[in-house]
C-alpha cells in the first residue's frame, strides 16, 4: 500500500472521529504549538517555524512543495503582507519535515456535508477538524489546499512577527509598541529613529509574540495583486535545482529496473552488465536491480543489458480484463450513497435517457522523471527528494534502510512536475535502498522515461451508468452510478470516486448518486482533481446529453438548474456566457461546447470552440470562469486554471495507459503524448470573488476540460463520445 | 575517448565512451544542469542546446559528433544578466514547474535568430516539439512576440 494511501487513510479516520467525538474534544490539544523544527545555530534568529533571520537577511519557510503552481509566492506573500516585508527582500525555502507543517486544510475534505453548504457553522467546524492534522502529522502539497490551508494561519504568523520586531524597538527605544510603524523591514519611531528587522531580530526572537488582529482585506498591499514568482529568475536561467539537478562532491548516477508486471523478480543476470563502460556496482534489490555508475546514461545502458525475469503480474493482463471487473463489480454491493435526494425510483413521464461512459488509466508523466539522491551512512542518511509528502517520505526512506526517522534528513527541491505522483514514496525509498549499497557516497538515482510510465500510480479506469429523466425542457431526475478502484485505503463508504458528481450544485428534484468499487491491483493513486477528474467529465457529458434531450440550450440548461443551489456558481456560469458570446450557434465547421464542475471548493466553467480543418479538428479556443472566493494572485491563479485545463484536455484528447501481459504498452512520449504548441488553444481567464470562502486553484481546472471538449465535439459533428480518450471517435491535428 | 568540447565559449576534455550521449556530458560530467533529461528519445526538448547556432536535442548527439560550438542556457544568459528573450520569459511568468523552460527558451531563442518577426503560425512549427505538461504555451507565445519586438523584429 503506498504511503499516500496510508495516511489518507489515517486523515479519514481522524477526520471522522473528531466529527463523532464532538469538535469541542481536545480543542486545547490541537492548540499546542507543535516544536518548531528550525534550530537557532550559526547565528540565526528563528522568530517562530516560519520565519527566520540571519546574516542573508529574511527567510520565509513555505513548507508547502513548490511544483509549479506557485505556492512559494503566495505562502511567502500571505506572510509578507502582514510581516510589512517586500517580496524582493526576503529568501524562500521549503523547510524540513516537520509537524509544525501539517495541512490544515486537508482534514475538512473529509466531512460529511456538500462543500458548496458550507455556512459559519461549517466553516468553524472544518478549521477545528483541520487541526487535527496537527496531532497526526500530515506534511501534505495537494487537493488543492495550500491556500485554504495558509490563507489564515500565515497572516496570522505575519502579524505577529511584525508586532514582535516593533516591541523590540520599543523595549530597544522606550516607547511604545503601539506608537512605532513598519514597512518594507523597517520598525520607524515618531521622531524618525529606524532599526531593520536584521538589526532586531536577536531581541525578537527571545520575546513572547503579541496577539494581533489581522488587515482587512481592503489594505492589502501584495495579496489580489500579481507578484513576480519568487522561483521565475531560477526558472529562466536553468539555475532552478530540481531534485534531479543535485549535485554533490564524489556523487555517482544509478537507474533501477523493476517489474513492469508490478511484482517480484525470480531471477537476474548481469554478466553482461559488469564489464560495461563506467559500471560501478550492480545491485540485486530483490524485487529488482539497480546499477550504480559513472554517469546516468552509463547506468541505463549496463540496467538494459541486464537479463531480468520478473514474477507474473497478479492482476488481469488485459485492458478488457479491467473492464470486465469494473462491469462486473456494478452487480455487487454499493459503496457509497453520498446523495439521494427525492425519489429517482417513481416513474417519470417526459423524455427518458440513459448513458454509458468508459475512461481509462492514465499517467502523469511529470515533465522530470522520477528521481532522488541520498547519501547514507551507517547510522544516517540525507535524502533530496522532491516530494509532495515530505514527513512520509522521510519515514518510509528511513523504514526501507532500517533507519529511525530522525536519523534521516529529508531536503525538498523544486519538483519539475507532480500533479499527485510526487504524493508516493516509491522513487525515495529506492534512491535510499541503492544508497545503502555504497555507504559514504552520495548516489542519484534517475528513472528513464520508461521506468516512470510503466511505474506510475496511474488514475485508475472507470466506468460510469447514468439514467435521466427531462420533461417540458426540465431535468427532473438523475440517476449515476459510477465505479472505479479506490485510490483510498479506507474501510467502508468511500465518496471520494463519486466526487463531482454527487456534489454538483444542481437543482435537480430526485438526484441520486451510487459509488461502487472494484479491488484491480494495479496501483493507483491520486492525479490531477482526483475523483473529479472521471466524475467531472461523466456528469457534465450527462448533463449536456439532458440539455439536448430537452431541446435546450446547453448553457441556459445548465444555469437554470445551477441558480437554485449556489448563486456563486451561476455568477460563473453568466461570466462563462458573456465573455465567450455565448449565442448557441455556431457556424458548421465549428462546434461549442459547455461544461461546469464545483470541485476543491471553486467552481469553474469553461466553453471550448473546435474547428474542422482540412488537417484534423482543431481545438482553437478555451473560455474559463471561476470563482474561488478569493484571488490571493491573478497571474499565478490565471496560469492554474488554463494550466489545470490543458492537462485535462491532453488526457481527454489521447490519454490512455494500456495493459498487455501484464504490462504497460505505452513507454514514452511517442506512445503516450500531451498537447502541443500547435495543438494547445488560445485561452481567455475571468476570476470571480463571490464565493464566501477560499477555494482550491491547482485542480479545479481540470475536470470541466474534457466534459467541454466532447460537448463541443458534439455540437460539431453530431457524435457523442462516451469514451476517453477522444481520439478514438475523431481525428485532431497532430 | 577522450573528446574536446567547446561550451559556451570554454574548451573541455572530457574522457568518456564516444556514444555517450551530450546531455549526459553536460549534466553528470561538467554540472551544467540547466539543459535537463525528459525522455531520451528525443520527444520533448527538455534537452534542448545550440550547436553552431542551431537547436537540436543533445540526448542524440553523440560527443564524438559535436560537430560546433555548444551554447546552453547557461550560457544564453545569467540571474544578474539576462538575454532579451529571458526578460520576456521573466516579465510574462511563463514557468510553471520549470523543468522543461530552458529547453524551451533555446529552441524559441533559434528560432528569433533565424526569423526575427515570427508569426503564430512560425511559433507553432519551431516550438511543438517541445513538451510542457503544465500547459505554458499561451506564455511562451507571448513572451517570443514580445522579445521579437524589444529586438526589432
Amino acid at each position: 500500500m503506498s504511503r499516500i494511501r496510508k495516511i489518507a487513510r489515517r486523515t479519514f479516520l481522524v477526520g471522522s472521529a473528531a466529527i463523532a467525538g464532538g469538535v469541542a474534544f481536545g480543542v486545547y490539544k490541537y492548540n499546542e504549538t507543535p516544536e518548531n523544527p528550525l534550530t537557532s545555530d550559526g547565528g540565526k534568529a528563528v522568530l517562530n517555524p516560519f520565519v527566520f533571520v540571519d546574516e542573508n537577511g529574511i527567510t520565509l519557510i513555505s513548507p508547502k512543495a513548490e511544483m509549479g503552481q506557485g505556492v512559494h509566492t503566495t505562502w511567502a506573500a500571505l506572510i509578507a503582507e502582514e510581516l510589512d516585508v517586500e517580496l524582493d527582500q526576503i529568501n524562500v525555502l521549503h523547510g524540513p519535515p516537520a509537524v509544525a507543517y501539517y495541512n490544515s486544510a486537508l482534514m475538512g475534505l473529509a466531512l460529511p456535508f456538500l462543500d458548496y453548504e458550507v455556512g459559519k457553522f461549517q466553516d468553524n467546524l472544518r478549521s477545528y477538524v483541520g487541526e487535527a492534522g496537527k496531532l497526526i502529522g500530515i506534511q501534505l502539497t495537494g487537493g488543492s489546499t495550500s491556500m485554504k490551508d495558509g490563507f489564515e494561519r500565515m497572516r496570522l504568523v505575519g502579524a505577529s512577527t511584525r508586532e514582535t520586531f516593533k516591541q523590540a524597538a520599543a523595549n530597544r527605544w522606550d516607547l511604545n509598541r503601539a506608537d512605532l510603524t513598519t514597512k518594507a523591514g523597517v520598525v520607524s519611531s515618531p521622531d524618525g529613529r529606524l532599526a531593520t528587522y536584521v538589526e532586531l531580530a536577536k531581541e525578537a526572537a527571545s520575546l513572547e509574540p503579541p496577539k494581533v488582529a489581522l488587515r482587512s482585506p481592503t489594505e492589502w498591499r501584495l495579496l489580489g495583486r500579481s507578484q513576480p514568482r519568487v522561483d521565475m529568475l531560477a526558472k529562466v536561467t536553468g539555475t532552478a535545482e530540481f531534485g534531479a539537478d543535485i549535485r554533490l562532491p564524489g556523487m555517482m548516477f544509478a537507474t533501477v529496473r523493476m517489474n513492469p508486471k508490478r511484482s517480484g523478480m525470480v531471477s537476474f543476470d548481469a554478466e553482461a552488465a559488469k564489464g560495461m563502460a563506467g559500471v560501478k556496482k550492480i545491485i540485486d534489490l530483490g524485487d529488482g536491480i539497480a546499477v550504480i555508475a559513472s554517469n546516468t546514461w552509463l547506468a541505463m545502458q549496463a540496467a538494459d543489458a541486464v537479463q531480468i525475469t520478473w514474477e507474473d503480474a497478479k492482476y488481469a493482463s488485459t485492458t478488457d480484463g479491467f473492464f470486465d471487473q469494473l462491469a462486473q463489480g456494478f452487480s455487487g454491493e454499493v459503496n457509497a450513497t453520498p446523495r439521494d435526494e427525492g425519489d429517482v425510483e417513481q416513474t417519470f413521464e417526459g423524455v427518458a435517457l440513459q448513458a454509458e461512459y468508459k475512461m481509462p488509466f492514465l499517467a502523469h508523466s511529470t515533465m522530470e522523471p522520477m528521481n532522488a539522491t541520498a547519501l547514507y551512512t551507517a547510522d544516517a542518511m540525507t535524502i533530496w527528494s522532491g516530494s509532495q509528502a515530505p514527513l512520509s517520505a522521510r519515514d518510509s526512506a528511513a523504514e526501507a534502510v532500517g533507519l529511525a526517522p530522525e536519523r534521516v534528513e529529508l531536503i525538498v527541491p523544486y519538483l519539475g512536475g507532480a500533479f499527485g505522483r510526487r504524493g508516493e514514496t516509491d522513487f525515495s525509498d529506492l534512491a535510499a535502498r541503492v544508497a545503502k549499497e555504497m555507504p559514504g557516497v552520495p548516489i542519484k538515482t534517475t528513472w528513464s522515461r520508461e521506468e516512470d510510465m510503466r511505474h506510475d500510480t496511474y488514475r485508475p479506469p472507470a466506468l460510469a451508468r447514468f439514467k435521466g429523466a427531462v420533461k417540458d425542457g426540465e431535468a427532473v431526475m438523475l440517476d449515476g452510478q459510477v465505479i472505479s478502484q479506490s485510490v483510498l485505503d479506507l474501510e467502508g463508504a468511500n465518496r471520494e470516486n463519486v466526487t463531482g458528481s454527487f456534489d454538483q450544485p444542481y437543482g435537480i428534484p430526485n438526484y441520486r448518486i451510487r459509488g461502487y468499487l472494484a479491488e484491480l491491483g494495479v496501483p493507483t493513486g491520486f492525479w490531477r482533481s482526483v475523483g473529479a477528474s472521471i466524475n467531472g467529465f461523466v456528469f457534465d457529458s450527462f448533463i449536456d446529453e439532458m440539455a439536448h434531450a430537452a431541446g435546450r440550450d446547453p448553457l441556459e440548461f445548465r444555469l437554470q438548474l445551477v441558480r437554485r443551489e449556489h448563486a456563486p456558481s451561476a455568477m460563473v456560469l453568466e461570466t462563462l456566457k458573456s465573455m465567450s458570446n455565448w449565442t448557441g450557434q455556431t457556424p458548421s465547421n465549428v462546434g461549442r461546447g459547455v461544461a461546469f464542475t464545483y470541485s476543491f471548493g471553486t467552481p469553474v466553467a469553461e466553453a471550448i470552440e473546435v474547428r474542422q480543418t482540412a488537417e484534423g479538428i482543431k481545438i482553437s479556443n478555451c473560455w474559463i470562469a471561476a470563482d474561488p472566493g478569493f484571488t490571493l494572485d491573478p497571474s499565478i491563479v490565471e496560469a492554474q486554471l488554463f494550466g489545470g485545463a490543458m492537462y485535462g484536455l491532453s488526457a481527454a484528447v489521447m490519454g490512455e495507459i494500456t495493459f498487455a501481459d501484464g504490462e504497460v504498452e505505452q513507454y514514452n512520449f511517442p506512445d503516450y503524448d500531451a498537447l502541443r504548441m500547435n495543438s494547445a488553444p488560445t485561452f481567455d481567464v475571468r476570476l470571480l470573488e463571490n464565493n464566501s470562502f477560499i477555494g482550491g486553484i491547482g485542480e479545479p481546472g481540470t475536470p470541466p476540460a474534457a466534459p467541454a471538449l466532447a460537448n463541443a465535439l458534439f455540437d460539431l459533428t453530431g457524435i457523442r463520445a462516451r469514451e476517453l480518450p477522444l481520439n478514438k471517435t475523431f481525428d485532431f491535428i497532430a | 575517448m577522450s573528446n574536446t568540447l567547446s561550451i559556451n565559449g570554454v574548451t573541455h576534455t572530457v574522457d568518456f565512451p564516444d556514444e555517450v550521449p551530450l546531455l549526459w556530458v553536460l549534466r553528470d560530467e561538467l554540472g551544467m544542469t540547466g539543459t535537463k533529461f525528459g525522455c531520451g528519445v528525443a520527444a520533448c526538448g527538455a534537452c534542448t542546446v545550440h550547436i553552431d547556432g542551431e537547436a537540436v536535442r543533445s540526448c542524440q548527439v553523440q560527443i564524438s559528433d559535436v560537430w560546433g560550438e555548444i551554447s546552453t542556457i547557461e550560457g544564453l544568459g545569467q540571474p544578474d544578466n539576462l538575454s532579451v528573450l529571458q526578460q520576456a520569459w521573466r516579465d510574462h511568468q511563463v514557468a510553471q514547474c520549470g523543468y522543461c523552460q530552458s529547453g524551451q527558451i533555446m529552441q524559441a531563442a533559434a528560432l528569433l535568430a533565424e526569423n526575427p518577426s515570427p508569426t503564430d503560425q512560425d511559433i507553432d512549427d519551431a516550438m511543438q516539439g517541445n513538451l510542457c505538461r503544465c500547459g505554458t504555451y499561451p506564455r511562451i507565445r507571448s513572451a517570443i512576440h514580445e522579445a521579437a519586438n524589444r529586438m526589432g523584429g
